[in-house]
């Protein structure tokens, strides 16, 4: 009965019958099928954005390719695209359809328990975001008491309102909900909101957009480091991940690329040297 | 089964909430699209016009659309905003959006109501002396009334179900995003799914049921 | 106007004359304004600013997000129709079958799926079926899953009003020639359900179509999802004009579909009915979604 359901779901012209139930790691699928799937944010500029009807672009989506050539050996490899959001990461790692994830993948001790992390790849450092003309919010610590974005599946809230270990600082805000960032610096823009608050690199593409409507407050106050969502368990990809990313760093490859996307941002402080490596959990 | 009975207190919250949604979308859109019918019956052109283009836009536009621009156009743009509170804001916002939505389905199935009385009747009314309202009031409003039962129970079971669409316009307090929620952190869960779905049959089922016997007692027998 | 409301009052004399065009007056006056403020409101957001809209004068705007996201929407929704006529076909057929234990459980089965949510369906197949069937993208199996599911419960049930709305003596006589079941079934009743129930049929399209909209929700690459979420992601400010253009596409899609609908009842063989206050549309609007 299940192969005749699966029949039927191909004939539909689906790209579901990608692969068996066989739990082999990545980089061995990688040496046999050639094939990725790789999953990014479609909606955030300069991190990974969907210019149309190609590929998105951006500066995960430059470092995947990179990683992935490494993974393969300089073999051609067939990668495919998909969107994922801040609130279905860790399932679509879990249940296996997409193989990675460099969507600003900030590595969490929760996180940690779910999917594996490679990396970090880059340090980004949580910064906030509010109109060009909001008087009042200079630091980070002036928003006791605003509405603040609230993204489904994302951290970056919980530094503001939580503590240690998840969070930072503690503060008594008020939650907007919103489904993605583009939503909420829609809102902030609209003043629905009083601050976004995310990593500096994501809010940078966000204001670069704006023109001079939203600024950045230039009070970083925590460190986030961005890592390589892997299905858990995988450690000899994992392994392979990292050497592939100090080799980034070695040729080059990494400064170039943080030049492309975030060179032209103002008041951002990027790694020049590779940083040091999550053990693989 | 064990998820379902874990998860069963929050699921029982966001179902709350749904039907909170229908309750109040009942109330505002059955005032609103009565407005709307006397709109599109009414001797002056432009509000005959005026009504048909309202039911003509957002009975083609998708739902989805709808509420999430209700959650941006309205609320950003218009700066309607309810209430300081976002999650309650929001939830108004859902209630304005479906309400806006369900009224133009409302104001088609009570213009459909006033069409199934016969072309007789009116003519009777008219040719014993009667006035337009007269007419309106004592022959073709009873008999119109007394149709409207079937089609504006299925008009309420589509809006209890749609209810759960809410999560378009960022409301995430109601039972379809608790349900998304536990299966992105816990995985799939079948108790769960045919939990809800049993918790929305004995909403919409009783309705159905009621609405059709309604309509067979009060079915006009020509 | 439908000739039934002009029977209800004489042509206006003067005091009713007078009496309308106060309320014209009245009415465009309330109508204008409403209209003047949300401009206004929209305006001051600086919604109406040409930076915003001459995204939309370009091509590339049209074939890099537009097309793509219309595709998206038509093919769901084309798929989506088949199977629901397929399965709509199957389980009215079965809900007209002379055997008990054919007819309840097609009939449980079709009661059960018109009574729950549509998106509650699309989630769980979109989350259960990586369980199923391993690694993979399925949203769209998921999509046209949910809407076949739903759309052909209310085909079924369609199909049925339509087969018992036939006229008996035409069973009857199919009988009385020395048809059996099926026969009748296929050469006499289903025909004439079909043609009769065709404007109700396309009607359900309609739904259909506003339906994949849903896709939006699980991340299926639909007009909405272009129009909505990456169209203003890349141009920035231009969510609530993107939003007015693809409600504009849809309104569009769906009033061509329901113009066909339309055309369908007025063919010359159309069934005779009893002449009510109805103008055409009405009996055609599906009264719920």
């Amino acid at each position: 009965m299940k192969t005749v359901i699966v029949l039927v779901t191909c004939t539909l012209g689906l790209s579901a019958c990608r692969g068996s139930f066989a739990s082999t790691t990545l980089i061995d699928r990688i040496a046999t099928d050639h094939a990725v799937v790789v999953g990014t944010k479609w909606d955030q500029p300069g991190m990974g954005l969907k210019v149309g009807r190609g590929e998105p672009q951006g500066f995960d989506i430059d470092v995947a390719k990179y990683l992935i050539n490494e993974l393969a050996g300089g073999q051609r490899m067939d990668i495919e695209w998909k969107e994922s959001v801040s609130a279905n990461r860790e399932a679509f790692l879990t249940n296996g359809t997409v193989d990675m994830i460099l969507s600003g993948y900030s590595i969490t001790p929760a996180r940690q328990q779910k999917v594996t992390f490679a990396g970090p790849y880059i340090v980004a450092h949580q910064d906030t975001m509010v109109r060009a003309n909001a008087t009042g919010i200079s630091k980070v610590t002036d928003l006791e008491g605003k509405r603040i974005c609230q993204v489904a599946g994302s951290i970056s809230y919980k530094r503001i309102t939580e503590l240690p270990p998840e969070g930072k600082l503690g503060l008594k805000v008020q939650l907007v909900g919103a489904a993605n960032y583009s939503e909420c610096v829609a809102k902030l823009s609209g003043n629905n909101l009083d601050a976004v608050t995310s990593d500096d690199l994501l809010l940078a593409g966000f204001a670069a957009q704006a023109g001079g409507g939203l600024r950045i407050l230039g009070d970083p106050f925590t460190d986030e480091r961005w890592g390589v969502g892997l299905k858990r368990g995988d450690i000899k990809t994992c392994l392979a991940v990292n050497t592939a990313i100090a080799r980034m760093y070695a040729d080059g490859t990494a400064r170039r690329l943080m030049d492309k996307w975030f060179g032209k941002a103002t008041g951002l402080t990027l790694p020049t040297t590779l940083p040091p490596a999550e053990p693989c959990n | 089964m064990d998820e379902l009975i874990r998860y069963a207190p929050g699921l029982a919250a966001g179902f709350l909430k749904n039907l909170q949604l229908a309750a109040l979308c009942a109330l505002f859109s059955l005032s609103l699209g009565t407005i709307l019918v006397a709109m599109r019956v009414a001797p002056t052109p432009v509000l005959r016009g005026a009504g048909a283009v309202y039911v003509t836009v957002v009975r083609n536009t998708p739902l989805t659309l709808v509420l999430a621009f209700s959650a941006v156009g309205l609320s950003d743009t218009l700066g309607l905003t309810f209430s300081d509170t976002p999650s309650t804001n929001s939830f108004w916002l859902v209630v304005l959006g479906l309400s806006i939505y369900t009224s133009a389905f409302v104001c088609e199935a009570l213009r459909s109501g006033i069409n199934t009385v016969p072309l007789g009747q009116a003519e009777a009314a008219r040719a014993i002396g009667l006035t337009f309202v007269q007419s309106l009031r004592l022959v073709i409003l009873p008999q119109a009334f007394r149709s409207v039962v079937a089609p504006l129970g299925s008009v309420m079971i589509a809006m209890t179900k749609n209810t759960t669409v809410a999560i378009a316009a960022g409301y995430l307090a109601e039972s379809s995003f608790v349900m998304k929620d536990t299966f992105d952190n816990t995985g799939v869960s079948i108790p769960i799914f045919l939990g809800l779905v049993a918790a929305f049959m004995t909403v919409t089922l009783p309705i159905g049921v009621c609405a059709s016997r309604l309509a067979g007692r009060f079915a006009v027998a020509r | 106007m439908s000739s039934g409301s002009t029977v209800l009052f004489d042509a206006p004399g003067p005091v009713a004359r007078r009496r309308n065009t106060i309320l014209t007056l009245l009415a465009t006056i309330a109508t204008l304004g409403v209209a003047y403020l949300v401009y206004a409101k929209f305006d001051e957001k600086g919604q109406w600013n040409s930076e915003l809209w001459r995204h939309f004068i370009s091509a590339s705007t049209w074939t890099e997000f537009i097309i793509p996201g219309l595709t998206g929407t038509l093919t769901a929704a084309g798929l989506g129709a088949v199977f629901a006529l397929i399965f709509g076909a199957a389980f009215g057929l079965a809900r007209l079958s002379e055997h008990g234990w054919i007819r309840q459980p097609a009939g449980a089965v079709v009661d059960i799926f018109r009574a729950i949510p549509l998106l509650l369906l699309i989630f769980f197949m979109a989350y259960l079926s990586p369980t199923l069937f391993g690694r993979g993208d399925y949203t769209l199996l998921a999509l046209v899953g949910g809407l076949t599911l739903y759309n052909g419960s209310v085909l079924a049930e369609v199909l049925r009003a339509g087969v018992t709305a036939v006229p008996r003596g035409q069973s009857e006589a199919a009988y009385a020639l020395g048809l059996r079941k099926a026969g009748v079934m296929w050469h006499v009743l289903l025909p004439q359900a079909v043609t009769a129930m065709m404007p109700a049929i396309v009607s359900q399209f309609v739904v259909l179509l506003k339906d994949t909209a849903l896709g939006y929700i699980i991340g299926y690459q639909d007009l909405l999802s272009y129009g909505f979420q990456f169209l203003p992601a890349n141009y920035f400010g231009t969510r609530v004009s993107s939003a007015i253009v693809i409600a504009t596409i849809y309104i569009g899609l769906n009033m061509t579909l329901s113009a066909l609908a339309s055309w369908l009842d007025h063919r010359p063989f159309a069934p005779r009915e009893r002449r009510t206050l109805a103008p055409r549309e009405q009996r055609l609007a599906p009264a719920s979604e």
